[in-house]
């Protein structure tokens, strides 16, 4: 037998920095805003494997759009994208307080990401159905989704649409495109293939969308979803939201230090994009393109979004055990709300007065709705009937769920 | 002696093995430099560096594949399964592989590899923060089972499944992490400190896997309970007024038949209490134990209390839990019975 000429060692990845280190994004390269070609929808993904290596970007430090991929909206749309990103962060803020008053169990929010779900809400339609994680309620705050039956579920209070079943923030709408969030990360990842697939079975022209985060991209799901798309060419845009962190775990636990998240899709023979995660512009051009090649049948598309969590996991969590706390003050791609601001600004099409007009806006709506959803109830003060406990187990319960429903005797 | 709640015992015991066994190693997600989401990997990467206690990818059935090629390989792997709701995607790798692998090559390889997981309910996590889901792995023929209810026993056992040639799972009801929790939610809890199991000796020291712990000696009806009904089973006791025997069975798998028989056959009476919804429940295996050990000595049916036949419901944690009331009520079927 060949003896090693060094005994083998094991390696565990760890991040650069730690609490008490100075933040370090140096061996970040995020490119250029406008530098990336724009592929047709039609490319074969052998001819774009370097897109999953490079960084889609359209705004620039001055907050100009650059580029093939300027997805040239209107001064509406633009507008209606920030506000969105307010509103998020707004209804966001709130619900992190009510936690802390004891309003309700849990909360998990999106801060830094909202460009993510604001965006891509509108470049997908209602028809189309979302699978996402409980990091894109900005899908249903762009598409105008009720701020209290939001609030409601969160409170799991009587007017709770998913009935009291669920931890707070694990939404459910059909009406909305947002199937129901499931907390075991990464099934919902392949379901949404299933789903792409049923819509092309049934020769309609409708597609799926689905959400993952980097964590979870190491879950045998997410390459299970891989597989499925590109055997049957789903039409479904598969989306993997990279904020560098999973809980407590760096991004190079899921192996983000190997390869991007994007290059997975490349063993697969996915299409893939890697996309400036904050940019509202880039993700919206992305999204489009992925979108209108899973209409076209030219099936699935793989789309990291480069981003950063910047506030905690949840109420549950506290990043400066694992973090140095000022990191994201160092994060090379920002904040996307300050940067559609600017963008807006440099356009004529926005002022310091109309955002702190928004701003203001945003505190009235969400005010508003949690004053409606208080009056029904925070947790613990109101709920549904409980015997709705015992409902929704099958389509009609059998014998044991019957005389259980009538040993706590409702 | 020092006093501990059950996560400084569960750390203590990994910190005794890992200081006197190079072979044993921690991970799981979040578990390395972060000690886990409920602390009880703390310190360990710190102590005993990066190899010997790290973090994992998001993939439960990666990290039981990769204990179980470790354990084949003559390591003693402790894998964090960071939630018993999240075990899913490793079931294979567990029932098919590590439970079968001495088996299948006639006991050529083995896994010594132990499975820890937060289990059970009463923290208000909702349906995928609160499952119990012992009797999926009761079930499976090569591997063990194993639930404490306090302290002492959370070292001594985790200390004896790290020991044990064979796959070990080793579910902490998370619930009782703080505190000895009775059921009783709207009263003030207590927690571990000053309680008697909370006394844990600094060191190594091992609790045999297969033996119960007599909770309570009682003359007029045995309860069956393992984790954090046996609390919920010594306050239905008092609230019902009954001279109740409980037994905390401590391990399912080996099960101290023993103990079971000789209880019942001096009440007469049994009730088996668990989380885990009914259907299929390891009550269901209890009670056709107590039947076919004890039938000519009972005095009345074999009661059950158990979750209901339904997900767990974030609204209606209490409704759901098995609580002393419930417990109580049984209690009296079986006296009056
Ligand atoms: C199957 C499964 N394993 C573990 C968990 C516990 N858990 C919840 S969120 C999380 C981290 C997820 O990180 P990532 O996928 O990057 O998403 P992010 O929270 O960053 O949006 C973990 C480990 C879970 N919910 N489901
Ligand atoms: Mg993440």
């Amino acid at each position: 037998m060949k003896k090693n000429r060094t005994p083998l060692s094991l390696r565990v990845p760890e991040p650069v920095c730690r609490p008490g280190d100075k933040p370090d994004f140096s061996s970040i390269d995020v490119g250029q805003a406008g530098a990336v070609a724009r592929p047709d929808v039609t490319a074969t993904p052998a001819s774009m494997r370097d897109m999953a290596f490079q960084l889609i970007r359209v705004l620039d430090d001055e907050g100009r759009a650059q580029g093939p991929w300027d997805p040239k909206l209107t001064p509406d749309q633009l507008r209606k994208g920030l506000t969105d990103m307010i509103l998020v962060r707004t209804f966001d803020d709130r619900m992190h307080r009510a936690h802390r008053q004891g309003k309700t169990s849990f909360y998990m929010k999106c801060t830094g990401e909202e460009a993510i779900a604001c965006a891509q809400g509108q470049v997908f339609s209602r028809e189309d159905m979302g699978f996402p994680t409980y990091r894109q309620q900005g899908l249903l705050i762009s598409r105008g989704y009720p701020l209290a039956a939001m609030m409601n579920q969160i409170y799991s209070n009587a007017a709770d649409p998913i009935k009291g079943r669920q931890l707070p923030i694990m939404y459910s709408d059909k009406a909305y495109g947002f199937f129901t969030i499931s907390g075991n990360l990464g099934t919902q990842y392949p379901q949404a293939v299933g789903w792409a697939m049923a819509s092309a079975y049934k020769g309609d022209d409708k597609i799926a969308a689905a959400w993952i985060g980097d964590g979870a991209t190491a879950e045998g799901d997410f390459h299970n979803a891989l597989t499925f798309a590109a055997v049957y060419r789903a039409p479904v845009v598969l989306n993997i939201v990279n904020n560098q962190w999973a809980i407590s775990s760096f991004m190079g636990i899921a192996g983000g230090l190997e390869t991007t998240f994007a290059s997975k899709a490349i063993g697969y023979g996915l299409p893939s994009l890697r996309v400036d995660g904050n940019d509202f512009l880039a993700v919206w051009a992305a999204t489009e393109w992925a979108a209108e090649r899973a209409r076209s049948n030219l099936g699935a598309t793989v789309i990291e979004l480069f981003t950063y969590r910047a506030a905690q996991h949840s109420t549950s969590d506290d990043p400066s055990r694992y973090r140095p706390g000022d990191e994201y003050d160092h994060w090379p791609l920002g904040d996307p709300i300050q940067r559609l601001k600017q963008h807006l600004i440099a356009l004529g099409e926005w002022d310091e007065e109309r955002h702190a007009a928004a701003e203001k806006d945003a505190v009235e709506q969400v005010r508003a709705a949690g004053k409606e959803a208080e009056a029904i109830g925070t947790i613990g003060q109101s709920r549904p009937s409980v015997k709705t406990m015992f409902e929704d187990v099958y389509k009609e319960p059998d014998w044991r769920l019957i005389r259980q429903r009538q040993e706590v005797g409702v | 002696m020092p006093s501990m709640n059950m996560i400084q015992a569960l750390n203590s015991a990994l910190d005794a093995k890992m200081a006197e066994d190079p072979n044993v190693l921690s991970f799981g997600e979040d578990a390395g430099y972060f000690g886990g989401v409920f602390r009880v990997t703390d310190q360990l990467q710190q102590k005993y560096g990066l190899t010997r206690s790290f973090d994992a990818p998001i993939a439960e059935g990666g990290i039981a594949a990769a204990g179980i090629g470790m354990a084949v390989y003559g390591l003693r792997p402790v894998i964090e399964m960071q939630f018993a709701d999240y075990i899913y995607p490793a079931y294979d790798q567990i029932v098919s592989e590590a439970a079968k692998i001495r088996y299948r090559s006639g006991g050529e390889f083995t896994v010594p590899i132990t499975i820890r997981s937060p289990y059970g309910g009463g923290i208000f996590g909702g349906q995928t923060h609160s499952q119990s889901p012992e009797s999926l792995f009761t079930h499976i023929a090569g591997l063990k089972v194993v639930i404490p209810s306090n302290p002492y026993d959370a070292k001594g056992l985790l200390i004896a499944s790290i020991e044990d040639d064979d796959p070990v799972v080793f579910f902490e009801p998370k619930r009782l992490y703080n505190g000895p929790f009775d059921g009783w939610h709207d009263r003030p809890v207590s927690p571990w400190a000053g309680h008697p199991l909370a006394d844990v000796p600094e060191g190594r020291y091992a609790e045999p896997l297969g033996k119960a712990r007599l909770m309570r000696e009682g003359a007029d009806v045995t309860l069956l309970a393992y984790g954090t009904m046996v609390w919920v089973s010594l306050a239905a006791a008092e609230h019902a007024g009954v001279d109740a025997e409980v037994i905390d069975l401590r391990t399912l798998v080996p099960l101290d038949i023993d103990a079971i028989v000789e209880s019942v056959k001096k009440t007469g009476r049994c009730v088996i209490v668990h989380e885990a919804p009914r259907t299929s429940g390891f009550g269901a295996e209890l009670s056709a134990l107590v039947q076919e050990h004890c039938f000519h000595h009972l005095e009345a049916p074999i009661e059950r209390v158990t979750g209901w036949d339904t997900p767990y419901p974030h609204a209606f944690e209490w409704e759901y839990f098995p609580g002393p009331k419930r417990v109580a009520e049984a209690i009296k079927r079986a006296m009056e019975g």
